[in-house]
């Protein structure tokens, strides 16, 4: 298994790419070189040194502090709104694509409801009703984000329910119950997963564009989305506020992006063994 | 007379066509049209006919898998038609179904062992222990090495998956198996080695095949009798020698004659049917072949032959024979 997952080289970036985002995110008490909240007026806008690894914001906060601390908030909003969307879309596509009929109809319309408002402005009316927190802003994200895993999770529903393994099921006299979940849901796993990997950049992208606006998670909350937002005043002259939490933001996504590719092919049971043959036909995608 | 063990009588399989916005219903597909035939235990019944007579569609009612519209399906005596879901599940038991497509019938996803316990755990028999122990011995009933049961189904051939889905069927010890043409998507050099397979299993677990198939060859080889069906309808049910050296219904002559002659050489000067069948959305009330059948005569057109019993040991259904 690691000797694949290191043969797949997207997979392997990926992999590390997360993990190191992960462990500081973890561990980030102990890797923060600086209170989170210490002031330095005299050490505003600081370049990277070895004092401050990444250099400092507008109040002479040190940023590698910041940016540890403000991975807490993104993964774990990114974490808690992509995993409920993930089951709670997965469970409704599921029944929808096999029931079919006027549950699927019932079902499928209430979705595009949710679907019908564009995504963002969503999200912003449900923090500006509930109120910004951690909390709220994961909730606001799963009502934006569950709507994908019901319709691609329905399609392949439709798909493989009439696989004649699911027929041969029937035949033996599965339950429902048994079928949707022994015989369909592990077929529909690589798409959930690109999806969840996907989501969880997006959910990181979202979080950052509500602290952005100022619907987010609120200061003196170290946030990726606001550092960028706040860091856009002093662009002209100090650039180096926004370049830093851009790239954090960046790098997350790019990360899950990675892992989520190689996941999909390392989980495909056909892949892996075609993996096992030869590793040159990989690609990286 | 003891009850066979399936007795299929006047099965009906209607779909409804539906048109336009609101699904109106504007007319009906009679797939299976008051289907008659037995299966007795032991036995092997080859059910033959071109495809999109319905023969599939009888498998599928058989096994419960679509609903009749009409008609019975007694299996050792009890009716399986508007069962309860509980005495559904249980009659599966005794009724096994194998598929065509050795590819699309096993769940990628699920390892060998997996596949072959599953009957096991859905009707809840025996212990874990005892589950494993079965998959072990079904393996070995089917050809199969027990040291495979980890792998999954794209790791094998064909005719390997073939196997795999007869242990599945196996697995809870049914009396009857019905058989969807389970060798045509096979290579012909596996095709023997599947029937002959079905035929050492029958001998040892006293099994009976309901045998669906359009492979001629193929039925010749494994049926004990043969039913012909046409559009919906059974023309002909005949033990096997009987009816491949004296067809007696003109379908079946025509079936026998367009199946290509084994040797090269006798193919000059054969020649296989040309015309599309027609097909059995638009049907009058006569005999279904009556269009095409040159013993035809007026009554053909409009009053259906029934299947009856003849001195010879067949059931024909045939006005001019």
């Amino acid at each position: 298994m690691l000797k694949r997952a290191l043969a797949h080289p997207s997979l392997f970036v990926g992999g590390v790419l997360t993990t190191l985002i992960v462990c500081a995110a973890v561990f980030a008490p102990w890797l923060a070189t600086h209170p989170v909240e210490q002031m330095a007026m005299r050490e505003r806008f600081a370049m990277p040194s070895a004092a401050h690894w990444l250099g400092t914001d507008n109040f002479g906060r040190d940023l590698w502090t910041r940016i540890i601390f403000g991975a807490r908030i993104s993964l774990s909003i990114a974490l808690i709104s992509v995993s409920a969307a993930a089951a709670i879309g997965s469970a409704i596509g599921l029944v929808a694509g096999y029931f079919g009929g006027w549950i699927d109809l019932v079902l499928m319309r209430v979705t595009d409801v949710f679907l019908g408002f564009p995504a963002l402005i969503l999200a912003l009316a449900i923090v500006a009703v509930m109120g910004p927190g951690v909390l709220n802003v994961s909730i606001a994200l799963i009502i934006v984000f569950w709507t994908e895993y019901a319709r691609v999770v329905r399609s392949a529903t439709l798909v493989l329910r009439e696989q004649a393994y699911v027929t041969a099921a029937r035949a033996l006299g599965a339950s429902h119950f048994r079928i949707i979940t022994k015989e369909i849901l592990p077929n529909t796993v690589g798409p959930i997963i690109v999806l969840t990997t996907l989501g969880l950049g997006t959910a990181i992208l979202s979080e950052s564009a509500l602290s952005f606006l100022g619907f987010g998670v609120p200061p003196p909350q170290p946030t990726w989305g606001w550092t960028l937002a706040y860091g856009t005043r002093f662009i002209r002259s100090e650039p180096w506020l926004s370049i830093v939490a851009g790239m954090a933001i960046m790098l997350t996504v790019l990360a899950f992006n990675l892992l989520g590719d190689g996941l999909r092919d390392l989980l495909d049971p056909r892949q892996l063994s075609r993996a096992g043959r030869s590793t040159s036909s990989q690609k990286g995608s | 007379m003891a009850e066979p063990l399936l007795a299929v009588e006047d099965l009906k399989v209607h779909y409804p066509v539906k048109a336009g916005l609101f699904g109106r219903t504007v007319g009906t597909v009679r797939a299976v049209d008051g289907v008659s035939f037995f299966v007795e235990r032991g036995e092997t019944l080859a059910l033959v006919g071109e495809s999109g007579c319905g023969k599939t569609t009888t498998a599928m009612a058989i096994t419960s898998l679509v609903r009749a519209t009409g008609g019975a399906i007694r299996l050792g005596g009890q009716d399986v038609t508007g069962l309860s879901a509980e005495a559904l599940k249980a009659s599966r038991r005794r009724l096994q179904i194998v598929f065509q497509d050795p590819y699309s019938s096993l769940n990628p996803r699920q390892r060998v062992a997996d596949i072959i316990r599953a009957p096991l755990d859905i009707h809840g028999v025996g212990t874990a222990a005892e589950r494993r122990a079965r998959v072990a011995d079904l393996m070995q009933r089917v050809g199969l090495r027990p040291d495979q049961a980890s792998q999954f189904p794209h790791q094998f051939s064909g005719g390997q998956r073939q196997r795999i889905g007869i242990a599945r069927a196996l697995a809870i010890g049914p009396e009857l198996i019905v058989c969807d043409e389970p060798v045509s998507a096979l290579d012909v050099s596996i095709q023997a080695q599947i029937l002959n397979l079905l035929v050492s299993l029958q001998a040892e677990m006293g099994l009976s095949y309901l045998f669906i198939s359009h492979d001629l060859g193929v039925v010749r080889h494994i049926s004990d009798r043969v039913a012909v069906m046409y559009l919906g309808r059974i023309v002909e049910i005949a033990p096997r020698d009987l009816l491949f050296t004296a067809p007696g219904h003109p379908y079946t002559e025509r079936l026998l004659g367009s199946a290509p002659p084994a040797h090269p050489r006798l193919r000059k000067g054969w020649s296989p049917e040309a015309a599309e069948p027609p097909s059995v959305a638009g049907m009058g009330t006569g005999c279904a072949l009556a269009p095409r059948c040159p013993l035809a005569k007026e009554r053909c057109h409009t009053e259906a032959p029934p299947l009856v019993a003849r001195a010879d040991g067949r059931l024909l259904a045939c006005h001019e024979r």
